[in-house]
């Protein structure tokens, strides 16, 4: 039985060699199982080596596989290739983001807005014991639980036109997991210097993009425009500052 | 970019995409987007309408405006001029449930609900507007 295959445009970057991404297309068998990830794999291992791309988990867990496919950001690991027919598929690293080679992306500049935002409990005047607990009941937990499953894998910002076009903007994710430490019961801060600015929940014009393409039900989106109305209360009413 | 890189490697120059004029025309999402973002400048004029109708009847010179009123471009207008209020006001209410999580004892009111609530109130309030308006012609 001769296999079916499917084709695979792929962006090359070869920083030593080309001036921008060029296609390169190659066939890989066209199995039902397969993710883009595994036809990936399946040119790495058999066709050619020199291909660099990132995973880790293979299932929707590390974020780290994240690319454009067929124009649209998506985690390659659970993206069927049977999803496209008889293909081809295109396969481009994440938009709005520095290439360093082929499906590789530079994340500094994200990861530095991830910890610019304290994304950590923030307690103030007390010095506890270690071994002190701080119970939650469900509904604190319910609070900002959505906001916890994120696994950084930064395609609301790929899918984000004001990210794209200004690379500044705090942008989804960041904004995202400062409201999963905002609304924990167990922290003290509420992050208005980082989160009240042009720059950051003011910039979001409410595409809503990004909670589209979002794998984890997120709905940094929402995170957002709750924030703009904490912002714009905690500067009407003086004392709503928590 | 301060990042140590292999032996080989010290040349490495990331690429970075030109940026895009057409970005909007790429996904029917940001299309939709930045009709209803345009749609802001008839919610404008429909505002400035307003309050010119208010100032001739401040100063009594309704008879003048209702002239200007009645002329055909100034009804076309009007008429797109009132599609895109209706559109914008209709798609802000059912964004608004993202920006509002109410809770009730624990219990998420689910977006419809204040979907349906926003609209049903926007219905009320535009009833009682065109209540008093009529009552009084
Ligand atoms: S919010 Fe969603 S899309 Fe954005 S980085 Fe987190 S998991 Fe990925
Ligand atoms: S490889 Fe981990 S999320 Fe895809």
């Amino acid at each position: 039985m001769a296999a079916e295959t499917i084709r695979l445009d792929v962006a090359r970057y070869r920083p030593e060699e080309d001036a921008e991404p060029v296609l390169q297309s190659y066939e890989v068998p066209l199995r039902p199982d397969w993710a883009v990830l595994d036809g990936l794999a399946h040119i790495k291992d058999h066709l050619d080596g020199t291909l660099s791309f990132r995973w880790s988990c293979r299932m929707g867990i590390c974020g780290s596989c994240g690319m454009d496919v067929d124009g649209e950001p998506r985690l390659t690991c659970g993206t069927f290739l049977a999803e496209y027919g008889a293909g081809p598929v295109r396969i481009e690293p994440l938009k709005g983001f520095p290439v360093i080679r082929d499906l590789v992306v530079d994340i500094d500049g994200f990861l530095a807005k991830l910890s610019s935002v304290r994304p950590w409990l923030v307690r103030e005047g007390e010095e506890p014991p270690l071994t002190a607990e701080y119970a939650q009941t469900p509904a604190q937990l319910d609070a900002y639980k959505q906001y916890s499953m994120c696994i950084n894998c930064m395609l609301c910002y790929s899918a984000c036109p004001v990210y794209v076009l200004d690379p500044d903007f705090l942008g989804p994710a960041a904004i995202a997991l400062a409201q999963r430490y905002n609304l924990d019961s167990r922290d003290m801060d509420d992050r208005f210097d980082v989160l009240n600015l042009e720059e950051a929940v003011w910039g979001c014009t409410f595409v809503g993009d990004c909670t589209r393409v979002c794998p984890k039900h997120v709905d940094p989106a929402e995170a957002i425009q709750r924030y703009k109305v904490t912002a714009a209360l905690r500067s009407v009413l003086p004392w709503s500052g928590r | 970019m301060t990042t140590a890189r292999p032996p080989g490697h010290e040349e490495a120059r990331p690429y970075v995409r030109p940026r895009d004029r057409w970005w909007f025309a790429r996904r029917r999402s940001l299309a939709v987007f930045v009709l209803r973002e345009l749609t802001s400048v008839l919610v404008a004029w429909t505002v400035a309408y307003l309050l010119l109708l208010l100032g001739a009847v401040a100063d009594g010179t309704t008879e003048r405006f209702a002239a200007l009123a009645a002329r055909p471009w100034m009804v076309a207008l009007n008429v797109l001029a009132l599609a895109a209020t209706a559109f914008h006001a209709v798609t802000f209410l059912n964004l608004a449930p993202k920006a509002t999580v109410v809770r009730l004892d624990g219990w998420r009111v689910p977006a419809w609900m204040i979907q349906g609530g926003n609209h049903t109130a926007w219905l009320a309030v535009s009833a009682l507007l065109a209540y008093l308006v009529l009552r009084s012609s």
